[in-house]
């Protein structure tokens, strides 16, 4: 044993068995699976990257700031600015889609709105939505996975046999008719909160055998193992090896699964948008904005340009994260 | 004018569907003129005026016909495609301007004559007229071809005006029972006479049997049924060259029995016209700007992509037309839901016209609309405005609107629900227009999309379904399937038009006025005493501030240099696909 290492002259001082006491110190603290994970985590860069633009996101999203934004930044989302537009062509006036100090991503073609302010308040929309459908999928996928894991049978039978039916669903012909169908008001919901829920519904009660499967398959596994084995020798009920013992074990799938059904979920919220039967105008959506686009894009490239980045970058970062996570927390799958 | 793109759904047995024909050349009445290429100019005259013949015609269209059995086709660019290989009865004058909505003899020897105050119609046509192999058109191979209408198994696109009006008692075709004696709807006096027989008088039945191919002769042994459309029998100046093949296309060659001393509505200019189908759309816009086809079938005009080429290019633009499509573009208020008339006269006051003809495109996408009926409707008048300015720069007047929401009794407003299409850009954009506006006054809109394939049907077109959802404003777009005031106004505006589905009075105006106005103007024999009283119903229906009016529709079509003989015709709402030649 040397002198106690001061951590400044560390470096200078490296020797052999200094770096022995230190990393033999560290092996008997112990660290937890979390630990680990987030160490991983924190060294793969992309991911992180990816982390960063999710929380941006998320804060921008935030009740107040994205208005602060909007305001500071832009104009309000759905104000026109005609004076800025073309009344025969359609296109803004000017070059680069009309971006200027006001308008820093340029105006819509037709209306004149801001094009800063609509993707700001569109990203609030994506997110909610694709969060949302994500939370009913991962909790109906992990409940239905986990009875039919763990019971197996019948049940599992059963359980397998709906993931098919849910699975082999035309969905997006269904989410086009039954927006037509549902009322103006309905379970105390009206206007664009209603089309949300419906959203939310649709896009997140069809999608939870995805994550069930994954659920099953692990469950499956885990009901064999030892820890499982002993629970239930001391006499513990299903429901205590299920919650206490099982879900424990399924948190890092869970969690992965869920990072990477988000940006599924809002690609798919863009599309429906895109085929009209998102959020109702005037409010914004990315995939209503380039639905609206696509008309224009000779007279206003930079209106596809702007909603398309939007969505590749949303939903790249949380594939880039989400794929990190599953790196970290379960290495072997690399 | 409809394109297969934006057709929505066909209301089985509503009297004028809005499939339309309507359209005017623009206002004036100058016809017969011809005109050098330059912007518009095929709108009101013909454009590189020749008789030269030869050459290839070459047409094409992204989706395809109907069918090509004349009387199974409902769409305008169809029937005024059929005309080059089928003559019918009475057909739309072949000449630019308004002159081309109005209805003269094709086979027939003069225009119908009414008898039993209007009962029955007798025609005589023409002798010595034949088909593609030389055996002559007689009167029964016409009432045969109107017989065949009855069976809507077999000819389902039609229109239905011939089993609504004629006095037939319940005939099913002649496919199950061949016996021709049993319809008693059409009588044959000889050869060449032939009687129609109504159920009750009908003023304007020349107008019945032009607009449509039902009348187009078919020799009752060489009927194929629903197999008729792959090769019809031709009495115009081309017969078919082999089976049509669906999707794919098909050629029409010099048809040498078709005799033009008989026919003045029609030329026999190409030595060939190809037909090719399931083009993109673009596509065909390329192909037409580089001359390598000639006519975009459809007729609708030309997508975003080249409009902004040609609005952009003065070489191009020179080559285009952008006359008045047929359409009227405007906003039912509907009386149910907003019984309070000053209520909808905040809704008229506040509406920022400018906004919403820009949502349409515009100079080149619309004209700002007065009157409910468009330009191309016979003795149509520009009327004066109720609330509103036909003004590409009114942007609505906001006092005047809270005036009215005061006399309304709702001062601060009130909250109502608008539907439209949510796949049309231009609806969307209209929409969103009013919402503005109207949140200026405080009459809150929320806006509701619906696709187009159910939105006639079951959205705005389901009096149950506005009832439900509270519904008080609507996108709608009306084109009369003939250019009168009765085939414009009455299917929107009567008590008795509103029907379960498929409803045009999207409005459900139930108006002691106009019901009167309507129950009166059926008596009327006089053309223009009856267009007086079509004005009045025009304009009382914007007086009760029942419908917004916003935009008569303009299309931008475009005509290769080497197309000859070419203009907009006001009854189809396309070019006149019977008379082009082509050089080179």
């Amino acid at each position: 044993m040397t002198a106690p290492i001061e951590a400044t002259g560390a470096e200078q001082q490296a020797q052999p068995d200094a770096v022995l006491a230190g990393s033999g110190r560290k092996a008997i603290q112990g660290r937890s699976l979390g630990q680990i994970a987030w160490m991983r985590l924190k060294r793969d860069k992309v991911a992180m990257g990816g982390a960063l633009v999710v929380l941006l996101l998320i804060v921008m999203s935030l009740p107040g700031v994205t208005e602060l934004l909007s305001r500071t930044f832009g104009s309000p989302p759905n104000q026109f600015h005609q004076n800025l537009v073309d009344p025969t062509l359609g296109g803004p006036i000017g070059s680069l889609g009309g971006i200027s100090a006001d308008h820093p991503f340029g105006i819509e073609p037709i209306n004149g709105r801001d094009l800063f302010s609509r993707i700001l308040f569109g990203a609030r929309v994506s997110l909610l939505i694709g969060v949302l459908a994500t939370l009913v999928s991962v909790v109906i996928g992990t409940v239905m996975g986990i009875i039919a894991g763990y019971f197996g049978g019948w049940v599992d039978t059963v359980i397998a046999r709906l993931m098919d039916i849910f699975l082999a669903f035309p969905l997006v012909l269904f989410a086009i008719s039954l927006v037509g169908v549902i009322p103006n008001k309905m379970l105390g919901l009206a206007g664009n909160d209603l089309r949300m829920g419906v959203l939310v519904f649709i896009i997140g009660f069809f999608n939870w055998p995805y994550i069930g499967r994954i659920i099953r398959g692990q469950t499956l596994s885990l009901r064999e193992r030892e820890f499982v084995d002993a629970a239930r020798s001391m006499g513990a009920r299903n429901t205590h090896i299920l919650f206490k013992e099982v879900l424990p074990n399924l948190v890092a799938p869970i969690l992965v699964y869920s990072t990477l059904l988000i940006p599924t979920n809002i690609l798919f919220e863009a599309a429906l948008s895109f085929l009209g039967v998102g959020i109702n105008p005037p409010d914004p959506s990315w995939g209503g904005m380039l639905s609206a686009a696509t008309e224009l894009y000779t007279v206003a490239p930079h209106f596809v340009i702007v909603p398309g980045l939007a969505i590749f970058i949303t939903v790249l970062a949380f594939n880039l994260f989400g794929d990190g996570l599953r790196d970290a927390l379960d290495p072997r799958a690399r | 004018m409809k394109s297969p793109k934006v057709v929505t759904s066909a209301a089985a047995g509503a009297v004028v569907l809005s499939l339309g024909l309507a359209a005017c050349g623009g206002g004036d009445d100058s016809s017969g003129g011809t005109s050098s290429a330059k912007f518009d100019a095929g709108s009101t005259a013909v454009v590189n005026a020749s008789d030269k013949k030869g050459g290839v015609l070459k047409m094409a269209q992204p989706d395809d016909f109907e069918s090509l059995d004349p009387a199974n086709i409902y769409y305008a660019y169809g029937l005024n495609f059929t005309r080059l290989y089928s003559r019918q009865l009475m057909t739309y004058a072949s000449k630019p301007g308004t002159e081309g909505s109005k209805m003269v003899p094709d086979l027939a020897e003069a225009p119908g004559t009414p008898g039993d105050g209007g009962k029955t119609w007798t025609y005589k046509i023409k002798r010595g007229v034949k088909y593609e192999d030389g055996t002559e058109i007689k009167a029964k191979d016409i009432k045969y071809a109107v017989a065949r209408t009855f069976d809507r198994g077999v000819l389902r696109n039609g229109p239905s005006y011939f089993t609504q009006l004629l006095d037939a008692d319940g005939y099913k075709g002649p496919f199950k029972d061949k016996d021709l004696d049993k319809f008693k709807g059409v009588e044959v006096k000889d050869d060449y006479t032939l009687v129609f027989k109504l159920k009750a008088p009908f003023a304007e039945f020349d107008q019945v049997v032009g607009f449509s191919g039902q009348t187009v002769p078919v020799p009752q042994a060489k009927d194929t049924g629903t197999r008729y459309g792959m090769h019809p029998v031709s009495s115009g100046p081309y017969k078919w060259e082999g089976d049509y093949q669906p999707k794919k296309g098909g050629t029409l060659v010099r048809n040498s029995n078709w005799d033009p001393q008989t026919d003045p509505n029609r030329k026999q200019l190409p030595d060939k016209i190809e037909v090719q189908a399931g083009l993109k759309a673009e596509e065909i816009d390329n192909r037409l700007m580089a001359g390598t086809v000639h006519v975009d079938l459809p007729g609708s005009g030309v997508q975003a992509a080249a409009r902004q080429q040609i609005l952009t290019n003065p070489k191009l633009k020179a080559n285009a037309d952008n006359p008045l499509a047929g359409f009227h573009w405007y906003i039912p208020i509907n009386t149910k839901n907003i019984p309070n008339v000053e209520c909808r006269k905040a809704i008229v006051y506040a509406a920022d016209r400018a906004a919403m003809f820009r949502a349409y495109g515009g100079d080149a996408g619309g004209q700002v609309s007065t009157s409910i009926q468009p330009p191309a409707v016979d003795g149509r008048e520009k009327g004066q405005d109720f609330y509103t300015k036909a003004d590409v720069n009114f942007t609505g007047d906001v006092n005047a609107a809270k005036d009215a929401l005061n006399k309304c009794g709702k001062p601060t407003g009130f909250e109502t629900v608008m539907v439209f299409r949510s796949d049309r850009p231009k609806e969307k954009a209209t929409a969103e227009a009013l919402e503005q506006s109207l949140a200026r006054v405080g009459i809150k809109l929320q806006l509701k999309g619906y696709p187009s394939g159910t939105y006639t049907n079951e959205q705005l077109g389901s009096p149950a379904f506005v009832k439900r959802e509270k519904v008080g404003l609507g996108t709608y777009g009306w084109a009369p399937d003939w250019n009168t005031g009765y085939g414009y106004l009455q299917p929107i505006s009567d008590k008795d038009a509103i029907v379960e589905t498929g409803n045009a009075n999207a409005e459900e105006l139930d108006d002691s006025v106009v019901n009167g106005k309507w129950d009166e103007v059926v008596k009327v024999q006089d053309p223009a005493q009856r267009a007086k009283i079509y004005n009045e119903i025009d304009a009382r229906i914007r007086e009760q501030a029942a419908i917004l009016p916003n935009v008569y529709a303009k299309s931008l079509l475009f005509r290769p240099t080497s197309l000859t003989n070419v203009y907009f015709h006001a009854g189809y709402g396309m070019y006149d696909y019977a008379n082009m030649g082509v050089t080179g």
